[in-house]
């Protein structure tokens, strides 16, 4: 005889798992990414952002505007990045390679967040004091 | 994986290529490609950070031909990724689904994207009057 509820028996496994979730904030991330990514290309097409020159970069970069858009373009931009080479490694990598892939792909994209925030906020901190 | 007599599902290599299955791995390389353009993106953040001589440095790889290459093929994946992804959503609630609309919805995908990468390289080329 078994004890075991069939709640018991189903949590964690298959869709009790992470799985909703994942694909959810897959979606989020996308409609969030459809303004933020035209706000930045319609910023360097227009010439609005000069990427031509170090200052006219970060005269763009400083504003404030600009900064927190900016953070938030970074942050969502690596988000959805990871969670979509996520589901493309789990398809074609397989075995211990698999895990190492995911955790440097995890790893990576967490480096590359910070590095790319904190350099929005220290070049407006900069712009700021001048 | 002991059981190696169990049938298995038509190969893909015996479909031929249609407008669906060829934008729906098209999805996928693009968004591999436009993993490293966020990569990009950081390290141009950072160049901005640390010196005029890092920042000069990075774009002037970016005007090599190879970068202005490189960024002609970010452009349309950007632009493909974008439009396909919206695309991706109307079926998400249900929207689009019958044969005939999505090849439809597929060809605009496709002639949407190309546009818009023509546009913005069209302008980018003519402001800067060159490699950008």
């Amino acid at each position: 005889m078994k004890y075991r509820t069939p709640l018991n028996n189903v949590l964690g496994l298959g869709s009790s798992k992470s799985g909703v979730h994942h694909w959810w904030v897959q979606r989020l991330t996308a409609v969030a990414l459809i303004p933020l990514t035209l706000w930045f290309a319609y910023a360097v097409v227009s010439g609005r952002l000069d990427v031509s020159s170090f200052q006219g970069a970060r005269a763009f970069i400083g504003q404030p505007i600009h900064a927190m858009l900016l953070i938030l373009l970074t942050f969502t931009m690596l988000h959805h990045s990871q969670l979509g080479l996520q589901v493309i490694v789990e398809d074609y990598v397989h075995g211990p390679l698999k895990t190492i892939t995911l955790i440097a792909s995890k790893f990576a994209h967490i480096m590359a967040g910070v590095a790319g925030i904190y350099s929005i906020v220290i070049i407006s901190i900069a712009g700021q004091a001048s | 994986m002991a059981n190696h007599d169990r049938p298995l599902s038509p190969h893909l290599g015996i479909y031929r290529w249609q407008i669906s299955n060829g934008l729906s791995i098209l999805h996928r390389m693009t968004g591999v490609a436009l993993f490293t353009g966020a990569f990009l993106f950081v390290a141009w953040l950072l160049s901005a950070l640390v010196a005029p001589a890092c920042y000069d440095f990075f774009m002037g790889v970016m005007r090599s031909w190879f970068g202005v290459l490189v960024m002609l093929g970010y452009t349309f994946c950007f632009y493909f990724h974008l439009c396909n992804g919206i695309r991706h959503l109307g079926w998400d609630i249900g929207k689009g689904y019958g044969k005939d609309t999505a090849v439809k919805t597929g060809i605009i995908v496709v002639v949407i994207s190309s546009t818009l990468t023509l546009i913005s390289a069209f302008i980018v080329y003519s402001s800067t009057g060159g490699a950008s």
